[in-house]
């Protein structure tokens, strides 16, 4: 039983020790001669605005868990349409209630003004 | 499929629905439709109920026996219905004047509930996850729902983290049962296990049996997996501790229960040791850690670990009579908690809610019947004849020594006198100590209505224990058959 996962266990050693090695060779071979420009933090080229750990506004949270829930929405309605032939009445149905609960929770943070920016 | 399914989960489904019509309803109507959900949404529980009683018939399965309802579901499920509507009857007063009077309140308290029915209806892991799931991400939100409360939110985040952490583990331990046992389906599982093959079942097997119960013991906060339980129950808003004490972990231990008792229930002396040192883990620390706490929520939260261990004595027995035990446990925890935190809502002084354990001395003074109420509910807890508590405790320990586990019934009962200290504690604080500061009044009418009827259940519950016990004793005999 555990055999059949040696394969695993040797591509998981395999990899890991690829990595290692790309890494640690870059800190062997390479010539490192760091200066001040060098470490700095890349922005396109020009200096750094401000520190990276900064806060940002709670709406892109939102707007990102809005945008995950109807990606996940799409992903659950490419599989429905394609086998729509061979659910029948019960499949197409679970989808709509599917559908109808996911456009009350729409409803309600519209109503909530969680689309709206300002 | 057939529309025939449905009938067995009617209840969830018309919790659902209301849920959701609620929302619509109070999202255009705004908070001041805050009262008008909330009964609406008790309504809505009781309909539930009424549903449920309705309900008759043997065990039946459902969605792909996904779904069971037996006798043992509806004896739970009835107690969930009604912790809920407590619980939101409960937080009306508290709500309206700590200003969090948000009709979301009401309808995440209804979709909790719908996840717990259907944690309770559970025959597979995969409805298991999803009915735990939709209980414990509603349960995230009401934590942090004083949102401008920085311990309501830390709370809130407390409970997500760990609750996650918790679903992660419940899950690798599904995967590998899933894995070694090529099925999810709790009757496919016992059918498995059942040894008729001969063949002892894989280590794997029981690591993921391990791990599952990891999970499920986090969910009722039993140690080692309660380290969230204080920090929850003491940040989150009283209204909210008091429902988290209740309904939920009576639905979690009823899961725990069914998936110990049911798929694996040939595997009684495997997870039987890992039961009898979590239970015994959990009476000594609810007894021990609860003495030194000064704020009542905290200690309450330490009480009900000790309590989940007393509860965890009879499923330790493995037997009819230990899940019967365990049943009556919960009943009587159900109204014992309801009944405490009444009391804990009523602390109020000079506009605010207070919380310390040093506030209520003198009550007996200043409020006698408040101090008379919550005096029988901490010999209740305590576990002092002739009061409900005395024969929770009682059942469980009888089905252990019935069990021949007596070490596990002696410490039980050593506990239980450690405990009586913290519980007594209060009793003198109250009625032996100089008055403070009263509390406000009067008290909210509902408020009084639950603490008068919750002190007489526990009082008489001497006199007519018989609906208890057999409806106990029905929920426990479906899941022994034959």
């Amino acid at each position: 039983m555990l055999v059949e996962y040696l394969p695993i266990l040797i591509f998981l050693g395999i990899a890991a020790g690829m990595a290692l090695a790309a890494i640690g060779a870059s800190y062997v071979v390479a010539r490192q001669r760091p200066d001040s420009e060098k470490v700095s933090a890349y922005e396109c080229g020009f200096d750094a605005f401000g520190d990276a750990r900064r806060q940002f506004d709670v709406r892109f949270y939102l707007v990102a868990i809005l945008f995950i829930i109807f990606d996940l929405e799409i992903a659950f309605l490419f599989p429905w349409a394609i086998s729509l032939g061979q659910i029948g009445m019960f499949g197409f149905w679970s989808m709509i209630v599917f559908l109808a609960v996911l456009t009350v929770g729409f409803v309600y943070e519209w109503k909530k003004g969680a689309l709206e920016w300002e | 499929m057939n529309a025939t399914y449905l009938v067995h989960s009617r209840p969830e489904i018309l919790l659902a629905c209301l849920g959701m019509a609620l929302l619509m309803y109070g999202v255009f109507k705004g908070d001041r439709s805050f009262r008008t959900v909330s009964w609406i949404a008790v309504l809505g529980l009781v309909a539930a109920g009424c549903v449920l009683s309705a309900v008759s018939g043997p065990r039946a399965l459902a969605f792909g026996s996904q779904f069971v309802l037996d006798g043992f579901a509806l004896f739970m499920k009835w107690l969930v219905l009604i912790g809920s509507a407590l619980a939101i009857v409960m937080s009306l007063a508290f709500n309206e004047r700590e200003r969090m009077a948000r009709f979301e309140y009401p309808i995440l308290i209804l979709f909790a509930t719908v996840g717990m029915l259907m944690m309770i209806s559970a025959n597979d892991l995969m409805s298991l996850y999803v009915g735990l799931e939709l209980q414990s991400l509603s349960l995230y939100v009401i934590a942090a729902f004083n949102r401008d409360s920085t311990r309501s939110t830390e709370a809130g985040l407390k409970y997500f983290v760990l609750g996650a952490l918790s679903s992660g583990m419940l899950l690798y331990g599904a995967s590998l049962v899933y894995g070694f046992a090529g099925t999810t389906n709790f009757t496919a599982l016992a059918a498995l296990l059942d040894g008729s093959d001969g063949k002892a079942p894989g280590l794997g097997l029981l690591v993921g049996l391990v791990f599952v119960i990891a999970g499920l013991a986090f969910k009722i906060s039993a140690v080692p997996f309660h380290m969230w339980t204080p920090d929850v129950y003491e940040g989150a808003p009283t209204p909210v501790t008091a429902f988290f004490a209740a309904a939920p972990k009576i639905a979690a231990m009823a899961l725990t229960v069914r998936v110990l008792v049911g798929p694996f229930g040939e595997l009684v002396h495997q997870w039987q040791q890992i039961v009898i040192f979590v239970s015994i883990a959990s009476m000594i620390l609810g007894a021990l850690a609860a003495i030194w706490q000064t704020n009542i929520k905290r200690l309450l939260a330490y009480s009900s670990i000790g309590h989940v261990g007393f509860a965890l004595v009879g499923l330790a027995a493995g037997t009819e009579a230990g899940v019967q035990g365990v049943a009556i446990y919960m009943a009587i925890y159900l109204v014992m908690n309801v009944g405490t935190f009444c009391c804990v809502l009523c602390m109020r002084q000079y506009g605010r809610a207070v919380e310390g354990i040093e506030d209520l001395a003198g009550l007996s003074k200043t409020q006698p019947m408040l101090a008379l109420a919550l005096a029988i509910f901490m010999f209740s807890m305590a576990g002092i004849p002739p009061l409900a508590g005395f024969f929770a405790k009682l059942y469980v320990f009888l089905a252990a020594v019935d069990a021949k586990l007596y070490g596990l019934a002696v410490i039980g009962l050593l506990t239980s006198v450690v405990a009586a200290f913290y519980y007594l504690r209060i009793i003198k604080l109250m009625y032996f100590d100089d008055a403070k500061e009263s509390f406000e009044r009067p008290v909210p009418g509902e408020i009084g209505v639950i603490l008068v009827g919750s002190s007489l259940f526990i009082l008489l519950f001497f006199a007519y224990p018989a609906p208890i016990i057999a409806g106990a004793s029905a929920a426990a005999k479906v899941l022994f058959p034959g």
